[in-house]
């Protein structure tokens, strides 16, 4: 785990907190608190999905992140920015990723938050297998 | 020398391991090793694209590769 008094970056193979990750980020000062929570979906172009898999190269994982608040923090103003992410094996409707952003006024939080979880979708060393009822499969791995 | 490649994901299934080792050049870069994995692993060819991070960074193609870097293969990431 990272944790500045502006940043908290966590990978963990337990389930993730949305009241704690929402309360961590609130400041005296922010006019609102955007949070972005991923969930587990049950199905996959149309195929049922029974359970995820998330594996982390945790060191790598924690600087991108690390880099990716910070681009946030340069790009618009902000207050507190949480990044937590859920490796091990995860059910339907469980919680795989929370972003939690506080901003004194809502414009620069909800740009914020949805740059940080596209950004975490393309640079972050984090791996996500769907199992299926006839096999399972690296998402993304294969054209 | 001998460089050790974690390997992470479909990389992992490759390689049959969370990790292998390679005999590479003394000045073997990025693309050279990536040339020297396809040969012993041709299933790495059939990937969407994988990169290869040096120290925990994403390494370019022209980076040279040392003999204590930590290597790993990162295969196209779906965290999220």
């Amino acid at each position: 785990m990272m944790s500045s008094s502006l940043v908290n970056i966590l990978i963990t193979d337990a389930p993730l907190d949305i009241t704690a990750c929402s309360q961590w980020v609130m400041t005296p000062e922010s006019g609102g608190i955007d949070v972005f929570i991923g969930t587990v979906r049950n199905a996959t172009k149309g195929k049922t999905v029974l359970r995820l898999e998330f594996e982390a190269y945790q060191t790598m994982a924690m600087r991108e992140m690390e880099k990716i608040a910070t681009a946030a923090f340069e790009q618009w103003p902000l207050q507190k920015i949480l990044i937590h992410h859920r490796t091990g094996v995860l059910q339907v409707g469980e919680i795989p990723v929370i972003i939690a952003v506080s901003a004194a006024h809502r414009d620069a939080a909800f740009t914020a938050c949805r740059y940080i979880i596209d950004t975490l979708k393309q640079t972050v060393p984090i791996w996500k297998k769907e199992f299926f009822e006839d096999g399972e499969v690296w998402v993304a791995a294969h054209p | 020398m001998t460089i050790t490649i974690l390997a992470f994901g479909v990389a992992k299934d490759i390689f049959n391991a969370p990790s292998i080792q390679l005999e590479l050049m003394n000045d073997a870069t990025v693309m050279s090793l990536k040339y020297t994995l396809e040969q012993e692993y041709p299933r790495l060819k059939q990937l969407s694209s994988y990169l290869i991070a040096v120290n925990n960074e994403y390494a370019l193609p022209e980076d040279y590769i040392h003999q204590r870097d930590e290597v790993a293969i990162i295969p196209p990431v779906s965290g999220g």
